[in-house]
This record gives C-alpha cells, structure tokens and sequence, in this order.
C-alpha cells in the first residue's frame, strides 16, 4: 500500500458509505453502479436464454407451454437487448474510461450521468416486473397490429419501461459527445483520440439521433392500446409497415450501438497486445464515423419480405453492402497491425482475436441476408437469429468481456488469475460456436425462429446448439468466480500492468476520485509504443 | 479566477470551456426533440398520404381563431425570452425578470387557450378513447387524424409545461442577480429550448389547423 | 442444403448464388485466419524477429482492401437483383390461387372453387402466382423447399410467385410470429405430375370462385344498390375489373383487385367521382375469404365468363 500522505485517496475508498454510492457524481463509480446492474441483468436474460435452449433440446414442445415460450424468448429478447447489450460497454467502460481517456477530471455532466442511471434502474426494474408478473408474448420487435390489437399480454406497461430507459441512453450519449468536444486536456486532439473514444463518440451520434424515435413509436404503441386508435393497425385505417419502419429506424442502428463500441475496446486490445500503432488509424476512424452515418440508412433490409416495394429493397440492398465496406476494412486492419507486432497472449488479447474471428463471421452471413435473393429464403429463420448472435454474443460481448480484463486492473487496482482467465476466454469462444454455427444450419435448412416446436429433421442441430449453451453458461460464470477473488486476494497492479500506452495508465491503479493529479498534456498520437 | 468562478462546476477548468458545454448540451437535446417529434409528423405525413380526404375533413374541425391566436401567443414569448436574454448580456436584471415572467406567463395562456380548445372537441366528442362519436364513411380515418393531433399537441404541452417551469426559475435566479453579462449560460439555455417549444408550434399549427381550407 | 431439396424453378438458382457466396466467404475467412495465424506465430514475444520498420500509414493497402470488397459487393448485388426482381415479377400464365391467414391456418382457394386447410396442392411446371390477405394479424408464408417466403399483410394483398418442379410433400411454415400456436400455424405443399393434380382438382371441384362471389352478392345485398334498375344511384359493375375509375377528388385508379378489396372494406376512401359516398364499410361483416369470391366474382361480372359454363 502507498503511504497515505503522498497519494489522493482512490476513488473506490473516497467515502464508504452505501449513500456515498448512491449519490456520487464520480464517473468511475457510476461506471460501478453500471457494471453490477447490468451483470444482474445479463444473468437474467441468460436465465431465459437457457430455458429456450433446454424446451428447443427436442422436437416437441415439452417443456413449456407456448404461450410460456413465447413470454420468455420475448424476456430474453427484452432485457439482453435493452438492458444488456445496448448500454454495456458505453455505460460501463465508456464511463470509466472516457474521461481518463481524454485527460479530463469527469464528463461534462455528472449529475446528468447519475440520473441516467437511475432512469436505467428505473426503466429496467419497472420493465422486467411487467415481463415476470403476466409478461409479454410479442417478441422484442412489438410488430404491430399483434402488439396493439391482439395480444393480451402487459404490452403496454412493458413498452413504458423500455421508453424509460430509452432516455438513460440519450443522456448518455449526449453527456459523452459534449464531452468530447469540450473536455479533452491540452494536445488532445482529434485524430490523437484513442480509438475507442471515437467508437463513443458514434455510439453516441447514434444514441441521441435513433432512440427518440423509438422512444416514440412506443409512446404511439402505448396510445393505441389505451385509446383504441390505430395508425399501425390496417383494420382501423393504419398501416402496419409504418410501425416496421419506424422500429428498424432505431433498431438497425441499435446494433451498430452494440458493436461499435466493442470495436473500440478491440482496438485497444489488440494495440496493447501487440506493442504497437494500429495499422490504419485515420481510416478506422474514418470507418467508425461512416458504420454510425450510413447505420442510419439500410433499416429497409429488415423488411425485404414484409411487403415494402421492390424499389426501396433494392436502395437498402446496395447499402448494406456499403455498410459492410468499413467493417471489412476495420478487420483487415487489425490483422495488419499484428504484422511486425511483439505479440503476446494474455486473456484480453484472446478475446480480442476471437472477437475478430466470430465477428467477421456474423459480418460475412449479414452480406447474405443483404443479398435481397437470399434473404428471401433466410429471413426470419434461425440463420438470422445465428447472423445477429454472432454480431452480438460472439462480437460485443466478447468484446466486453475482454475490455473488462483488460482494464480489472486500473478500475480495481487487483490482478485477477490469468490462467483462469485464458481457460475462460477459450472455453467462451468454443461454446459460442458449438452453440450458434449449428444455427446457421438449421436456418439455411429453413427451421423458422420464434418456434416453440419445430419438425423433427433439425433435432440434431438443435442437440448441439442446446449442448453449446452449457458450455457457453460455464464460460460466463467462470469470470464472476476469479474477479471475485482477485477483488480480496489479487496481486495489487501497478499502475501499467500491461504496458499500454494511453493516458489512463499513466495515473495510478485505482485512480483518485480526479483522475490525475496534474492535468496530463498530450503530445503525440495513440498507441505510441516504442519497439524493444 | 474571475469574478464568477463560483459558478465554474469541479469538472471543468474554466468558465469557458462550461459554458461551451452546457451550449452544446442542450443543442444536441434539441436534436433529439427534433427526432423525437419526426416520427409524429412522419406518421402524419404517411396517414394523410393515406387518407386526404379524411385528413382535410377532419382538420375543419380544429379551431383556426384559436389556433391563431396560440400561435401569435407562442411567437411573441419567442421575442420576450430573447428580450431577456439581451437585457441579462446588457447587464440588465428587474426589466429580464419581468420579461422571462411574461414569457411564462405566455406560455400559461397559451396552455389554458389549449385547455378551451380540447373542451370544445370534449363537447364535439372528437376524442378518441375517451369521447368520440364521429359518424359517417371517413369517421374511421378521421380518428386517426385526431389520434394524431392529440398525441403530438400532449407532447407539444407538456414540453411548454417544462418549459414554463424552467422560465419561472431563471426569472427567480435572474431576480436574484445570478446571471450578469459574464455568465448567463443557463437563461440562454433555457431561452435556446423556449424557441424550440415554439419552432415545433410552427410545424404542428399548419399541418394540423390548415390542411383542407383554402 | 444436406437434407433441403431444390422443388421449385428459383432453387438452383438461389443455391447458386449461395454457395457462390459461401465459397467467396470462405476464401477471404481462410486467408484472414491463416495471415492472423502466421502473424501470430511469427511475431510472437520472446521471438527474435526483425520488427523494424513503421507500416502503419500506407494508402495504398488501405485503398485496395477498400476498393476490392466494394467491387465484390457490388458485383453480388448485382447478381442478386437480377434474381430478386424476376422473382418479384410473376408471369402472365401463372395460375392465382388465393390465400387466406388467420390464427392459426391457412385457407387456399384454387381458381375453380377447390378450397383447402393448411395444404396447398399444386402441379409441376405450372407457375402459381399466391395472392395472400390476413384476417387479423401478420403472418408468413414459408416454403424452403421453393426457396420463398412472403409476410401475409391485414388490409394488403401481398404476392409471390413459383414454379414447382419436383413432386412431393414439402413444409410450409407461417414465418412471421403471429401469436401462442405460431408454431403449429403452417402445412404442406404437395407437388403432384400435372395429370395427378388434374385429377386432385376435378374430385374436389366444388362452385368456381367467381361463382360462389355471385351468390354471395345477392346473399350481402350488394345486388340491392349495384344491379341495374336499382332505386339506389350507384356505380355499375360490369366490366369494372380493368378499367380506370375517375375518382370523386379529381384523382384515377385501376381497379385492380386492390381497388375491388378496399371498395368494400373502405368505401369511403376512394368514391367514385359523380356517386355519394353512401356505402357502408363492410369491413367487420364480410371475412375475407368471402371478399376473395365477390371480388373473383367482380373480376368476370359483365364478360363472356360470367356465365358459369361458359369458362369451362
């Protein structure tokens, strides 16, 4: 332990009282508050996620009834996107590290940032005491006129709580872009920028402009079942395509909310792992900005078979092709920043490239279902529900989980067990695979989603994917396990365990509640490792 | 440190760089208000493509006297809150209280003359779910219509509603001497989201009052 | 596909384009991974390798594995659309068959009358043009063994278009979750040689649609207001089914079936110009199965096939 009188006191033991959580504007330990509320939500989530797998284990449907099934792929859909994935890493990481990032004392807003996560809390209990108590059978889309008209379910306070927390996002966002833009210390500038600041930066160009509107296609969802009026609804005058548009308005671009950030983390990651600059700086930023503006454009790919013209899906077709250029760009610079590298493989670096792997798989599948021919055949089957796990599951969390190993040590001050972690990492990688490319199977086999029994020929694949989750479960209570410990037995971590460049390792391990004790000054771009 | 440093939150290193912040805060919450309200007039736009007919007769059942005179309430607590804003930058104080009073007192009015309007449509039973007796072969269409108009001009209100909320504090801080021509960002925020509760009004009052009348 | 058969003329080229694609995805999934892999090995720590040397600003590589992706992107895109738009495009002897969704089944109604439950027959080499409507929520119709799929709308008729080329029993699925038995809503195709589904369709013929739409006319009362030496001034209906309708607020519409569907679900929508809109909305009081006849029946009223015998 330092001596007392010459180090400010950590931001963990500035104040030890539950209201002193409770009421701190401190980033880092909002980013706290975050990671333990959405770690309860995750194992929730993954709750629902094992029982689909174990009812999906055979043919028939046995073990629920499907109204049940139908109530619980609809919990799972609900928390894992909403209260999961969406703000994992920009309200936790993102938190953290935005502000060490950039050399500034806090974000620009502090009690914006702790009231965006009581709306969170707020929206999040709210909503999943809907989806327990009675809960809700329209699937996480809400397609209209089932969601308004037809299902007897609690649609109407569920979409209440998902519009609460909808506004945890926003203020987010909002507080991390004028962050940005007025925080950053002396020579801090743009394109000095770590990278996973600029993926906060789109991830919140893309919070602030997407998720009003879903805020407000719920709002009118909420009204319709209130009032009885329907302008998503044919059979009072409405238009039920509308409603599809709006949602994937927001929803489409809700994914890049998920992976943009983990691409942030990965290229973190990998830099450090390697020891040297990314390959490409100026065009992953340039491909960061262009997956968050032309996000905004290619929601039309969703909906190839829901009756939009020919026309519009043949716009949305050629852009999502063009939505993928950037992505293929950002992996194939990661590759070449192994070139010439000083590689090593700890966990963090395992997660890294595996995320590479599993998102480039997700990435190449999502050129087949933009490929308007054969979506025809793929959409709503399991190949989607594969395409968009591996994006998701594979891709950010993967990523999240990595990002979380990686800076343990600067938000605890403890090293967790590397060996454990490693084991974990690779157990992850081979139990999502087992779990999900069997889906890319069944799905291109036709076996349709959302299907509490389906016909006996995909039972097989169906075994593997259920026996893939079992291992994939133990793949993510391992970590709780080892963090655990290394909270009370861990090595204490120096400042820079790792040897990352970045200003958030060059104040100590945990930080003080100001971050640094001099504001730092920035002198030269990111990842300036020098070669041994 | 000037004479205003006791404003300058921890988080920042000078008056500047919060002011920069907070100015940029609330245009990018304006954004978001921007979007917030697309997708109403987006519904709009799409159901009366639907439905013209529906959508002119039923707009004939707004009240275009009262609609105007909103509309002139609301566009002159614009120019009110920017009086005040300017009295502040001018080092002014009693004259930019009573303005920002005035301000929010506009707002009320245009509130309570809001409040006349759904009476009146209560009387005429034109509200969906909870009165509506429309009758005829567009009555169906219509509802939309008035779906519409209810949803956007509640959300229209109760942003006014904060709105006066927020101007009846600046008009207490300002009173008290807070603001002066060095540091004035939150009345100039306030003022920036005043205008946008109005530039809204500017959107909702033709779609929805004039549509159908020559 | 392993156990997935091709069984309708867009199949094989479908699966074309897929495994084209596949090939393609391999191939840059394998040459990523392999250079990941040789990176990995031969810049390992502790290895003594020559790491001198900055490569991280180079334009040149950065434009290439820009430029090439788009090139192949846009060379699938093309590829793609081509098959994309014939299958949106149904050719003129395709033979209609209508069909209804509901919770939880499906009703298909053959040209002459035949109606089915969750079982759709149809015939090798006859293209089949589906004309879907949903009586209450949206649903989907699913063959994979055609390689096709279409969301089933409330208030819209959708389409699709195929030609089966295989016989056999297929599924069909509703693909578009659509409430508690969405997994059960669905059936099969069965694909018979043109003489069996001749004789599958004569052993069921029942009254042609057209037909059972003219005896439902009369049963609604349309025939009250419609038929000729009617008190009431409404728009005669012969030959309607084709022709351009001058509409009351200056605008002009095909009656298509589209047109004939919301004429009696929506009156007041499109009035024809010079008739007050006095028609009731019959939207809550005819299903749509019914609409489905009285508009087969609105299609031939006034030609040389409306006479029942006359088609045969």
């Amino acid at each position: 332990m330092l001596p007392a009188e010459h180090a400010a006191p950590s931001y963990l033991t500035d104040g030890n009282t539950l209201r002193s959580w409770l009421v701190t504007h401190d980033h880092k330990r909002i980013a706290i508050l975050y990671a333990v509320s959405i770690t309860f939500f995750f194992f929730l989530g993954g709750i629902a996620a094992a029982l689909i797998r174990l009812e999906l284990a055979t043919p028939a449907g046995d073990v629920m009834s499907a109204d049940t099934y139908n109530k619980t792929f609809t919990f799972h859909g609900v928390v894992m996107v909403w209260f999961f994935l969406i703000p994992s890493i920009p309200t936790t990481l993102g938190n953290f590290l935005l502000p060490l990032m950039i050399g500034a004392r806090d974000v620009a807003f502090p009690r914006l940032n702790l009231f965006s996560w009581y709306l969170y809390m707020a929206g999040g209990i709210f909503t999943v005491a809907c989806l327990l108590l009675g809960g809700v059978d329209t699937g996480w889309t809400f397609y209209t006129p089932f969601s308004t008209m037809f299902s007897n379910s609690n649609v109407m306070l569920t979409v209440v709580g998902v519009f609460i927390v909808g506004f945890s996002s926003i203020l987010t966002g909002l507080n991390f872009i004028v962050t940005i833009h007025t925080m950053r210390t002396t020579g801090m500038t743009w394109f000095r920028l770590p990278l996973f600041v600029w993926s906060m930066y789109g991830v919140s160009l893309v919070m602030l402009l997407a998720t009003p509107v879903l805020a407000m296609t719920l709002a009118l969802i909420a009204a319709e079942r209130l009032l009885g009026v329907g302008i998503f609804d044919p059979a009072l005058g409405g238009d039920p395509l509308l409603f599809q548009h709006f949602f994937w308005f927001y929803s489409h671009p809700a994914v890049y909310i998920m992976v943009l950030p983990a691409m942030g983390v990965v290229s973190e990651l990998i830099t450090a792992g390697v020891r040297r600059r990314i390959f490409g700086y100026r065009f992953m930023v340039y491909s960061i900005i262009g997956i968050a503006v032309i996000g905004f454009l290619v929601w039309g790919h969703h909906m190839f078979v829901a009756g939009q013209s020919m026309y519009a899906s043949i716009v949305f077709s050629i852009l999502s092709f063009i939505i993928a250029v950037p992505s293929a760009i950002k992996v194939f610079n990661w590759t070449a920043t192994l070139y010439k590298g000083d590689i090593a493989f700890g966990a963090p670096m395992i997660y890294a490239l595996g995320f590479v792997g599993l998102f480039m798989l997700g990435g190449l599948t999502g050129l087949f279902l933009a490929a308007t021919a054969l979506d025809v055949n793929l959409t709503d089957t399991y190949f989607v529900v594969a395409h968009f796990h591996y994006i998701m599951v594979g891709g950010s969390v993967m990523a999240y989980l990595g990002g979380i190993h990686f800076w343990w040590p600067k938000i605890t001050g403890r090293m967790f067990s590397e060996a454990w972690a490693r084991f974990a990492a690779i157990l992850m990688f081979l139990g999502f695979n087992l779990t999900f490319f069997p889906q890319f199977l069944a799905g291109a086999e036709g076996m349709p989603r959302r299907y509490h029994q389906y016909p006996a020929e995909y039972g097989l694949l169906n075994v593997l994917s259920s026996a893939g989750a079992v291992l994939l479960a133990a793949s993510y209570l391992l970590p709780i396990g080892y963090f655990l410990w290394s909270l009370r037995f861990g090595e204490r971590a120096g400042n820079d365990p790792w040897g990352a460049e970045g200003l958030e390792w060059t104040t100590s391990s945990p930080p003080p509640t100001h971050n640094f004790e001099e504001p730092p000054v920035v002198t030269e771009g990111p990842y300036a490792y020098t070669h041994p | 440190m000037n004479a205003h440093a006791t404003h300058t939150a921890e988080q920042f290193d000078d008056a500047a760089q919060q002011r920069d912040a907070a100015t940029l805060g609330m245009w990018a919450f304006l954004s978001t208000e921007v979007l917030f309200f697309g997708v109403l007039f987006a519904a709009y736009t799409v159901c009366r493509v639907l439905w013209p007919d529906a959508f002119a007769s039923a707009s004939r059942h707004t009240d275009l006297t009262l609609g105007g005179i909103e509309t002139a309430v609301l566009l002159t607590s614009s120019f009110t809150v920017a009086l005040a804003v300017r009295d502040v930058q001018l080092g002014g104080r009693r004259l930019a209280a009573a303005l920002l009073c005035g301000t929010a007192v506009l707002g009320l009015a245009f509130l309570a003359i809001h409040g006349l309007e759904y009476y009146d449509d209560y009387k005429a039973a034109v509200i969906p779910g909870i009165r509506y007796e429309e009758v005829g072969g567009l009555a169906a269409q219509e509802r939309l219509f008035f779906f519409l108009y209810y949803v956007t001009t509640g959300f229209h209100g109760l942003h006014v509603g904060i709105g006066v909320v927020l101007l009846l504090i600046m008009a207490v801080r300002t009173h008290r001497a807070e603001f002066g021509p060095e540091y004035h960002t939150p009345l100039e925020t306030s003022a920036l989201y005043w205008h946008l509760v109005d530039i809204v009004w500017i959107f909702v009052f033709p779609l929805y009052y004039q549509v159908g009348r020559a | 596909m392993t156990f997935l058969p091709e069984a309708s003329g867009f199949a094989p080229r479908i699966d074309g384009l897929f495994y084209a694609m596949l090939g393609l995805s391999a191939l840059v999934v394998v040459a990523v991974f392999t250079t990941m892999l040789v990176f990995a090995i031969r810049f390992r720590r502790g290895r003594n390798v020559d790491r001198s040397g900055e490569s991280h600003r180079d334009l040149g590589i950065e434009l290439t594995w820009t430029l090439i992706p788009f090139a192949l992107f846009v060379g699938i895109f093309v590829w793609s659309i081509r098959l994309w738009i014939d299958m949106r495009t149904p050719p003129g002897d395709a033979t209609t068959i209508h069909v209804v969704g509901k919770q939880w089944m499906w009703e298909f109604e053959h040209p002459d009358g035949q109606r089915e439950i969750d079982t759709l027959h149809l015939a090798t080499g006859q293209p089949v043009r589906l004309v879907m409507i949903s009586q209450d929520v949206i649903h989907d119709v699913s063959i994979p063994a055609f390689r096709v799929k279409q969301d089933v709308l409330p208030g819209r008729y959708t389409q699709m278009w195929f030609t089966p080329t295989r016989p056999g029993t297929y599924d069909l699925f509703c693909a578009e979750y659509c409430g508690t038995d969405h997994s059960r809503m669905g059936g099969v195709a069965v694909v018979q040689t043109p003489p069996e589904h001749a004789r599958w369709l004569a052993s069921h013929a029942g009254g042609s649609l057209a037909e059972q739409g003219r005896a439902l006319f009369t049963r609604y009362g349309c025939a009250g207001c419609h038929d000729a030496g009617s008190s009431v001034h409404a728009p005669r209906l012969d030959g309607l089914y084709g022709s351009t309708v001058p509409l009351a607020d200056g605008r002009q519409v095909l009656a298509d079936e589209r047109y004939l569907h919301d004429a009696i679900t929506l009156p007041g929508s499109e009035v024809a110009a010079g008739y007050a809109p006095v028609m009731p909305s019959y939207k809550d009081r005819i299903d749509e199965a019914d609409i489905l006849a009285l508009v087969a029946y609105l299609k031939v009223r006034g030609t040389d096939r409306e006479t029942p015998h006359a088609s045969r």
